[in-house]
């Protein structure tokens, strides 16, 4: 929503760098493309030259002569002009066709980027999302891909047209006339100069613009956050006088930047005119001391010459101001490929989740149709056969180090088991380091030291895809996606059925406010669920968990205050989730935790105390001032 | 709804009439050089008359002098006007929400009120600086360069009674065309923001399921409506180009044939013929400038609209500016109170109750039975349908709204801190408050004991929103602010969630001591924050179904032992 903020330095770093790979990007599939786009540009620039050159060699070699001659003979005048309009017919349908080129070209490349950026976001490790704020990454999504689009679809032919015409258009009025082409030269300088001068402090101008405007818009989306808080404390006075000021300070700022953006018009244009009655005056003394056609100066010429001038300093123009649009592309250019150049989750893993037979004597065969049951495909580097190992959800973690950075360890020898079944529950104060363990559980983190295993296997060597499968999240904060509700519960299994679906609402205590909903289960999501309660997204997050049937379940319990009701609601559901599962709770409620066959209180990122509710009870320790409210935990 | 917009020019309104003015200027220069080239070529070069050469040379020269400060004095102005229009429509805009009424904000969502005061009036702005500049330049040019066109050439204009319609035409179509495909694409663009946007706030969901192929479909998705309709848009523009080069070149043609017939038989000059090419290439691009313009200003109506819209929305409470400004005591009387949201909703009904000035109330009740509602009265957050609430002895309606709000405070349950210092924050509630008042606030609502071990104390930092504070801290640093402005009632909604039971219990033990006289209202989720009030409100789908003391409650209530029983059998860990 507020962009500015995010806009990003303004200069590339490496241009040639970023050039070469943005060309690479939008060429390096379409070489054919681009040859034909080179030729288009070509014929268009040389029809640009031809038809200024024409109006002077008409005016010379058909109007002077038959000036006050009777019944001149009109043939050669109409046979001139029908060859004119053959050759640019052609040209136009050359631009034609290198417009509508560049048009597929363009779009086709912005779409691999935006899907390659995308595709590369979601293979990036969490630490990537935990370092980088949201808004800058929306920033590389929308700002920088506009910038680039910008650029491929109208700078990038622009300015190959305008230096090829600029070439072919010197070279013209060199052989037309070196003097007069000293007089462009001349005034193109000068004109670079101006707009060059004017862009530069523009440039100054437009940066302090947008800092206020940040400031603004900054302001403005606090107090609109606020604003009940703002009428409830009678601010309202205050508030609109402190916004008055920073809007002031944005009027000016806006004020200049926009002043010398509008006059680098009016500037250029006229420095042309000038031109303009410089060649004219110069051609003209020129023309009248040589006495006209004896110099080879003659009226055609000058003609001539005005159109070539003209479209000399148009080009210059515009390559001086697609330069820096092409540094600001090119500079949003570099941090997509900054995006694109991170390092992606990387997954070693070779141990396979597969359907699985287990006949009575515990012997597991693998299966290719689905069975229900499910086994780990071990193939071994040894040369020895693949072993296959049931799932069933065992868990143990020995000696586990772990820190976000490398020698910052926020966790310290974290050493537990869960057997096939068992509740286990991580109690402590914020910043313990509850979450970062279940974190290191599905490998949204690796850990520096020590192993864990899931049903005796390394978890390093299972794919990540598959240990993920087997592992269920309920994350403290319910996200939902925009989409159906029964959408957002089959996020949990997309071949999910109808009935599958259901049973799993059912399961969750959720069907029954489904089907108060208008749509039922058809009822549109939008914007994180905003239509429902906290509980009801609790809910459906342990809905979705339930259709993904796995044997592990991680549980952060949201802490948020819902009422009564829903709350117990909410514990059913989740207590019928749990059974018959292994599940690592982070608890915040009493009955959870005292069900727990093991409870963990963490301190520092060590387990300071272990062992079920009435141990900890009995010890007096910590658990014991955490459970009698003596010690505050969020 | 232009009238709404463009009344707030105010005192920029010079700078805005100047603008076209000096458009007018400039265009009459740029159109006058041509001729006056023409005539350097005809009566200086053809006739060798050197003298005349550079006195028309001087002449123009002049001219591009004059245009370029009407040009660069209409940058300026144009510039001041629009910003200056800009800032006027903010500022009101911002007071204008500002005084709304709480009804008033529901109306609105926050997202898009923030929308309405960044992204459009940026929009607005632009359009308005066109409007004043681009939109009179266009047409003035090719007014003028027809006129010149008439008067060089005569019978030649005729060119450009075919032309300009043919040419008008098409860009009707092509932009009528486009216009649909580029909002189409935008379109395509809030779905695009979105879903990479969820993907961010929801990774963590989207790799523990492994839906990143998922994702990727959805994205691919809104990706190809974007790529189909700029596509679809861009190929219909690329006409444009072609189709402006064909016309030019025609009239090009046309007037060479016609032009030389005309100099043949003496009506015309060379040079004039030579005025007559530019004059083409001015006719040509003014009328492709005013469809652009036009385009644009078409996209920015719908913030045109969505600025209005807020402008004309008369905040619904009358804040009542000679009303009664001193409130008697904290006491509080409902006197069957009916309220709703809309027209046709109904939170509470014939709702009675007494509260005495320095009582302790507890309110509970499930989600939805109307406690947010209740207490929302008190403070005349909003109006009641029927009945009538009185404060201090006199219907609410009867004080001077900020004389009422500041003798009631209200700790909201969605409570914000701003970006600033701790004690920044903490003066909401009383900017000339001492460091002692402020130290005695948060004695009260124990939030000293944590600020004070911060190594900056009441100056630490508060980020936007108080992120860098923990739930409990931020509920206590909230209920300092509120108990600063020494109210006579304090209503706490559901303000303590999240701080543990005994910190809990030790600020309601404050309150009680430290600020007898105070009314206070508390609402919350937990029996054991109310336990000990001197009435508890019970609130049951908008009515009250029982109030009294917990022993009371407790001995004829079932739903309240049934709570009860809940509550202490498997309450929260937190507790």
């Amino acid at each position: 929503m507020i962009r500015a903020r995010n806009a990003g330095g303004a200069r590339a770093k490496d241009p040639k760098k970023a050039m070469k790979r943005v060309l690479s990007l939008v060429f390096g599939e379409r070489k054919l493309k681009f040859v034909f786009i080179v030729v288009c540009i070509f014929i268009s620039a040389f029809s640009i030259v031809y038809s200024s050159n024409f109006l002077g060699q008409f005016i010379d070699g058909y109007v002077t002569p038959i000036i006050g001659v009777e019944n001149p003979d009109w043939a050669p005048v109409v046979r001139a002009l029908v060859q004119f309009a053959a050759i640019v017919s052609v040209s136009v349908v050359f631009n034609y066709l290198l417009s509508r080129t560049m048009v597929s070209i363009s779009q086709d490349t912005l779409y691999d980027i935006r899907i390659k950026m995308f595709r590369k976001l979601d293979s990036l490790p969490i630490s990537y999302f935990d370092q980088n704020q949201h808004g800058t990454i929306m920033s590389r999504f929308s700002n920088d891909t506009d910038t680039l689009n910008q650029f491929i679809s109208n700078s990038l032919v622009q300015l190959l047209q305008a230096i090829i015409t600029l070439v072919m258009v010197f070279v013209t009025m060199i052989m037309n006339s070196w003097i007069l082409t000293l007089v462009v030269v001349v005034f193109a300088l000068l004109t670079m100069k101006a707009s060059s001068s004017i862009a530069k402090r523009s440039g100054r101008q437009f940066a302090s613009q947008q800092a206020d405007l940040a400031d603004v818009n900054g302001f403005i989306e606090e107090m609109m956050n606020g604003q009940r808080v703002i009428k409830v404390f009678c601010h309202e006075g205050q508030s609109k006088e402190d916004f008055g000021a920073l809007n002031q300070k944005l009027r000016k700022s806006m004020t200049k930047g926009n002043t010398l953006a509008n006059a680098m018009g009016p500037v250029t244009m006229n420095i042309g005119n000038i031109q303009y009655v410089a060649l004219v005056v110069i051609g003209a003394v020129v023309v009248i001391l040589s006495g006209g056609a004896a110099a080879g100066y003659t009226i055609g010429l000058l003609a001539a010459f005005l159109q070539l001038s003209r479209s000399f300093s148009n080009n210059v123009n515009q390559i001086s101001q697609q330069m820096n649009m092409v540094l600001l592309a090119l500079a949003g250019a570099e941090r997509i490929f900054e995006l694109l150049d991170e390092e992606s989750e990387t997954d070693d893993g070779y141990v396979m989740l597969v359907n699985a037979k287990i006949d009575e004597n515990g012997n597991v065969t693998e299966s290719a149709e689905k069975t229900g049951q499910w086994a780990w495909k071990h193939p071994h580097h040894d040369g020895s056969p693949v072993t296959y190992t049931p799932l069933r959800g065992d868990i143990v973690m020995k000696d586990v180090d772990f820190g976000y950075v490398q020698d910052k360890m926020v966790l310290h020898d974290i050493s537990l088991y869960a057997k096939p079944g068992q509740k286990i529950a991580f109690v402590g104060s914020t910043g313990a380091g509850k979450t970062t363990i279940t974190n290191l559980l599905n490998r949204f983190y690796d850990i520096q030291d020590g192993k864990i295993r899931f049903d005796g296997i390394n978890i390093n060597k299972i794919k990540k895809d598959d240990l993920r499968h087997s592992l269920g999240m309920i994350l403290q904060d319910t996200n939902l996606f925009t989409g159906t509700i029964k959408e957002n519960i089959k996020f949990g299994k997309l071949d999910a059925t109808d009935e599958e679906v259901i049973a799993a609402a059912k399961l969750a205590n959720a069907h029954d406010f489904i089907m108060m909903m208008p749509d039922g289960y058809d009822t549109m999501l939008t914007n994180n669920g905003e239509s429902l309660s906290q509980g009801q997204r609790q809910l459906l997050s342990i809905a979705r968990a339930a259709i993904a049937d796995p044997p592990v379940l991680v549980m952060d319990e949201a802490t948020s205050s819902i009422d009564t009701h829903t709350e117990a609601l909410v514990q059913s559901g989740m207590d019928k989730l749990m059974e018959g599962r292994t599940v690592f709770v982070i608890a915040h409620r009493l009955s959870t935790v005292r069900n727990s066959n093991a409870i963990m209180v963490l301190d520092h990122g060590r387990i300071i105390e272990r062992g079920d509710h009435d141990d900890l009870i009995a010890q007096h320790g910590v658990y014991y001032k955490l459970y009698t409210g003596a010690v505050e935990l969020d | 709804m232009l009238k709404t917009l463009l009344s707030r020019v105010r005192e920029y309104k010079k700078f805005a009439f100047i603008t076209p003015l000096l458009m007018v200027g400039e265009v009459a220069m740029e159109v006058l050089i041509p001729t006056l080239m023409a005539l350097i070529v005809d009566t200086g070069v053809t006739a060798g008359n050197m003298d005349y050469v550079f006195r028309v040379g001087i002449i123009i020269v002049v001219a591009a002098f004059l245009s370029l400060s009407f040009g660069v004095a209409g940058a300026w102005t144009a510039s001041k006007a629009s910003a200056g229009f800009a800032t006027n429509i903010r500022n009101d805009l911002y007071s204008r929400i500002m005084d709304f009424s709480f009804a008033d904000v529901d109306k609105f969502s926050t997202s898009s009120l923030i929308t309405r005061m960044t992204t459009d009036v940026q929009n607005v702005q632009q359009s308005f600086q066109m409007m004043i500049r681009i939109c009179v330049r266009s047409p003035i040019m090719f007014i003028f360069a027809i006129i010149m066109v008439y008067h060089n050439g005569g019978a030649l204009s005729l060119v450009f009674a075919v032309a300009i319609p043919v040419v008008a035409v098409c860009i009707f179509f092509i932009f009528r065309r486009t216009y649909t495909s580029f909002t189409n694409a935008f379109r395509g663009y809030d779905s695009f923001n979105r879903v990479v946007q969820e993907n961010l706030n929801g990774i963590r969901t989207v790799k523990a399921y492994v839906r990143e192929e998922e994702q990727l479909g959805k994205f691919e998705e809104a990706t190809e409506t974007i790529r189909a309709n700029f596509k679809k848009g861009q190929t219909i523009m690329a006409l444009m180009g072609p189709l402006m080069m064909t016309v030019t070149y025609c009239c090009m043609i046309a007037i060479s044939y016609i032009g030389a017939r005309l100099i043949n038989i003496g009506h015309m000059e060379t040079g004039e013929l030579m005025s007559i090419y530019t004059y083409t290439g001015q006719i040509l691009s003014s009328l492709v400038m005013t469809g652009m313009v036009i385009v644009m200003l078409s996209i920015a109506h719908a913030s045109m609209v969505r600025i209005a819209e807020v402008l004309n929305t008369k905040p619904s409470m009358d804040t009542n500016e000679n009303g009664e400004t001193a409130v008697k005591d904290g006491s509080v009387e409902f006197d069957h109170v009916s309220f709703g949201y809309g027209k046709n909703s109904k939170v509470l009904s014939d709702i009675n109750l007494n509260i005495k000035s320095g009582q302790m109330i507890g309110i509970i009740g499930n989600t939805g039975s109307g406690k947010t509602s209740l207490i929302s009265l008190i403070a005349r957050l909003y109006d009641v349908s029927n009945g009538s609430v009185k404060v201090g002895g006199k219907d609410v309606r009867e004080y001077n709204l900020n004389a009422l709000r500041n003798e009631v405070s209200v700790v909201l349950q969605k409570n914000t801190l701003f970006s600033g210092t701790v004690a920044e924050n903490l003066r909401w509630g009383n900017p000339e408050a001492t460091d002692a008042d402020i130290k005695a606030a948060c004695d009260v609502a124990l939030a000293s004991p944590f600020i004070e071990a911060m190594k900056d104390g009441y100056n630490s930092h508060v980020e936007q929103g108080g992120t860098n504070f923990s739930g409990g801290q931020r509920q206590r640093l909230c209920i300092a602010r509120a108990l600063l402005k020494k109210p006579k009632i304090l209503i706490m909604d559901d303000s303590t969630s999240a701080v543990d039971t005994a910190t809990d219990s030790q600020i309601r033990k404050a309150l009680r001591e430290d600020v007898k006289d105070l009314t206070k209202i508390i609402i919350s989720q937990r029996l054991s924050s109310v336990m000990d009030a001197d009435q508890i409100i019970m609130m049951n789908n908008g009515h009250i179904q029982d109030i009294g003391t917990h022993e009371e409650l407790l001995s004829r209530d079932a739903d309240y032992r049934d709570l009860y029983e809940t509550q202490t059998r498997g309450g929260n860990l937190d507790d």
